[in-house]
């Protein structure tokens, strides 16, 4: 049999032969469906849409690429078609194996990938949203990020916003005959607003919340002794435990949970789209804007992406500095994740409180290097903007470091675990609450303390190693119960590793040095081709995938949101359990909207 | 034994109950500068106590690498601006809240190397930092002053020349470690010029 040897090394990492292996015995097992992409800088392989899902599943199920990472489109209006690429991992590690499936612009349909995969659900939606490609066979094909009044696909090169001024960035209007013009100015209101052919604005109830009721599975009575009805209820999108503008629509039996859907899209501004319009460095501070709570790892994970194709070499200062703010950001992002979802259990901001004074050290620091406490827009294709500073306040800044990292950081996380990792009422809320098994957290996409809670030692970290990390000894912390107890003791254990990362970095770092590879340039030259990079963000899983044509602007930029695709399972993980769990197992997941919406 | 866990926690919180009035002890005959000396413990690594700052009545003093909308240098004698209006930082600019309009000789109709106007939406600037750190000529420099709210966000808060001029001892005050080292850089600049021509004319 010619799938011998791949099925032998079924589970071992991948590597460039693998996928050299893969591809050959794709495209020899369905001859005429697969072929390899021709373009230059574009991997992986074309599937034809009618064998697309067996295709799916020989890479899930035989050449051991079980976990989807991204789903997204791409639109080619000079070819004439749409483009659906997915990236696909195996658990062990290694690259990505890429495939993609094509489609009219005018008919553009594609097998939905929801039954081999159910993580593709959120994201082949918002394909939908954006682009309009039709998923045939997707349960459930709605609009996600936007709303049922909105005319068009976004993302379609040829649909223009209210704004729209130029393609692409600079404007020619800003100079050299520049004239001040209020933004709001362009946009009258009501002038250049667009509705879909036969959309009354008034008086008319959403077809789109329509269907997400009808969609609710209602029983009829309930089954208890008290022959009650079903109720189907919203929480949020105005609800503190929502961490932001987010709702969950419920079907309740009592107090019980029978289905729930989220829904998002409240704080959706087209990141993508703006993106696009952008040049290459200019995106980076919008990707501070995305998870707010952790810019530096989001910068982290966009230089990635835009480094593969540039061919650019970190000066080793730089790389020691990126590990430094990184492993930082995501003990901001834990104490934070922490102290909120113990907030969401009742602990009301006591325990937060307390943990944000650590984080409010951390982003003194990030201050006083970036410029900024939270936006920090601090990395650069090939290093850092500058260097640290030699003073914060008037301390010298590695002996601030110092008493962070040594002193202060243990000593909270000790004082946590005293104060409340053992609490009866924590455990009791917690334990056994939201579990969400290995299988289903594969299946699901989901990345993060998420996936490692539920036994999975899944980290970017170690998979697909980046920066310094090869270098850096650390566990990858996991734990094994799938619950909500679980999914807040691997933040604590992420602090204790990424504390012993800081220690190396303090040890090793090299004195003053380059920063940055080359001259500084708001230019870069990037190459064309397609790139996915990855980082591991507190959160999960950040990816972007861009195409470069070898112009100044990304031609697609997209943005894999750890926060958005976790959400996947959250229906799943609430079913039988009260409304106050929700609120637990929604904090455990820990989302960010400003991620989640894009 | 159950709830010992419950109990456990509350000696944290006594704890830090306790350390808040400690600390406030400390300060409490500390002499004319307490308050200046408190503020600047309140946010250090040594701190155990309350972290809480009381705005506005004290402020955290900025770092000076801290970024705010920007602001054009002019020179403190000649009030002339730095800016040559090149145009890099409307270019760079993400949210393209930077208006340019280049100044041409009135008598060739040529253009020349300084702005007629220039101006600055507030609103849309992000505070990313990008045009301070591409200028080439260190003409547009970021701000340390965040409170620029206004009770008519119509008429003020686009910025123009003149709002936007600050002086370039101002910059010194705010940015003295940026600001010595980008003279130094322009000194030693200038020197070489200097010994070109130098070599120049002695050949």
């Amino acid at each position: 049999m010619t799938e011998a040897p791949v099925n032998e090394s079924f589970a071992a990492p991948a590597t460039a032969e693998t996928f050299q292996q893969v591809q050959a015995t794709l495209i020899e097992q369905f001859p005429g469906a697969v072929s390899a992409d021709t373009r230059k800088g574009y991997p992986g392989v074309v599937v034809s849409n009618d064998q697309l899902v067996a295709v799916a599943t020989a890479l899930r199920d035989r050449l051991g690429f079980s976990y989807l990472s991204s789903v997204t489109g791409v639109d080619y209006p000079a070819e004439g078609y749409l483009e659906s690429v997915y990236h696909t991992y195996r658990l062990a590690g290694g690259p990505a194996f890429v495939f993609r499936a094509r489609a009219p612009r005018d008919n553009p349909e594609i097998p939905s990938l929801v039954p081999v995969w159910p993580g593709a659900d959120f994201q082949e939606r918002e394909a939908y949203d954006l682009f309009g490609i039709q998923y045939t066979g997707h349960p459930n094909l709605r609009r996600i990020l936007l709303w049922d009044g909105f005319a068009g696909h976004p993302l379609r090169k040829d649909w223009k916003e209210p704004f729209y001024e130029e393609e692409l960035k600079p404007f020619k209007s800003r100079w050299p005959g520049g004239h001040a013009v209020r933004a709001e100015s362009g946009n009258p209101f009501g002038k250049n607003v667009q509705y879909p052919a036969g959309w009354v604005p008034e008086g008319v109830i959403s077809r789109a919340e329509k269907a997400v009721y009808d969609s609710m599975r209602e029983t009829g009575a309930s089954s208890g002794a008290l022959q009650t009805d079903q109720i189907v209820v919203n929480l949020g999108p105005q609800h503190p435990s929502t961490h932001g503008v987010f709702r969950m629509v419920v079907t309740l039996d009592g107090e019980t949970i029978v289905d729930l859907q989220p829904v998002v899209g409240y704080l959706h501004r087209n990141h993508e789209q703006i993106g696009e319009r952008n040049t290459w460095l200019m995106n980076m501070p919008y990707t501070d804007r995305l998870d707010y709570l952790s810019s530096l790892c989001s910068n982290w994970a966009y230089a990635n992406a835009v480094e593969r194709l540039m061919n650019v070499k970190v000066p080793e200062r730089a790389e020691y500095i990126r590990v430094l703010m990184a492993e930082l950001t995501r003990i901001c992002n834990h104490v934070w994740a922490l102290g909120f979802l113990l907030n969401d259990l009742g602990a009301f901001f006591t325990p937060a409180l307390y943990l944000i004074e650590e984080r409010e050290l951390i982003l003194d620091f990030f201050e006083a290097t970036t410029g900024s406490r939270m936006m920090c827009n601090y990395f650069r294709f090939g290093g850092v903007a500058r260097d640290l500073p030699e003073k914060l306040r008037d301390e010298n800044v590695m002996a601030f470091l110092h008493a962070m990292i040594y002193e202060r950081l243990p000593r909270a996380m000790e004082e946590l675990d005293r104060y409340i990792t053992g609490n009866e009422i924590v455990k009791a809320r917690c334990q056994g609450v939201g579990v969400l098994p290995a299988d289903k957290a594969v299946a699901y996409s989901t990345a993060g303390p998420v996936l490692r809670a539920s036994g999975v030692p899944y980290d970017v970290r170690r998979a697909e190693p980046y920066g310094l990390y090869p270098e850096l000894e650390f566990d990858v912390a996991v734990r094994y119960n799938c619950d909500v107890y679980d999914r807040y003791l691997i933040r604590i254990d992420e602090i204790h590793q990424s504390l012993r990362i800081l220690r190396q970095v303090l040890e090793r770092m090299p004195g003053k040095g380059e920063v940055l590879e080359g001259k500084p340039t708001y230019l870069p030259k990037v190459s064309p081709g397609e790139s996915y990079g990855r980082g591991e963000n507190p959160k999960g899983e950040l990816g972007f995938y861009v195409v470069s044509t070898g112009k100044a602007n990304p031609y697609r930029y997209h943005v894999r949101a750890p926060s958005f695709i976790n959400l996947t399972p959250m229906g799943e993980m609430c079913k039988g359990h009260k409304v106050a769990d929700v609120v637990a197992i929604l904090g455990s997941i820990d989302i960010v909207l400003g991620e989640t919406d894009r | 034994m159950y709830g010992k866990g419950i109990v456990k926690g509350l000696g944290v919180t006594c704890k830090h109950f306790f350390e808040t009035y400690i600390e406030d002890f400390k300060w409490l005959f500390a002499g004319r500068d307490r308050k200046a000396r408190s503020l600047a413990a309140r946010n250090s690594t040594r701190e155990r106590g309350v972290f809480t700052v009381q705005y506005p009545e004290e402020k955290i003093p900025s770092p000076e690498r801290f970024r705010f909308v920007p602001f054009l240098l002019v020179d403190d004698q000649t009030q002339a601006y730095r800016c040559t209006s090149c145009g890099i930082c409307a270019k760079v600019c993400p949210p393209q809240c930077i208006w340019i309009e280049r100044g041409t000789d009135p008598v060739t109709g040529r253009p020349v190397p300084s702005p007629r106007n220039f101006w600055i939406d507030i609103d849309v600037c992000m505070n990313c930092g990008f045009c301070a750190e591409f200028c080439p000529f260190d003409a547009i420099k970021m701000d340390h002053d965040y409170e620029l709210a206004s009770y008519d966000r119509t008429s003020r808060h686009i910025f123009d020349k003149q709002r936007l001029a600050r002086p370039v001892s101002y910059y010194a005050s705010l940015r003295p470690v940026d600001y010595a080292e980008e003279e130094r850089v322009r000194a030693e600049e200038e020197a070489r010029k200097a010994a070109k021509r130098q070599g120049v004319t002695t050949q």
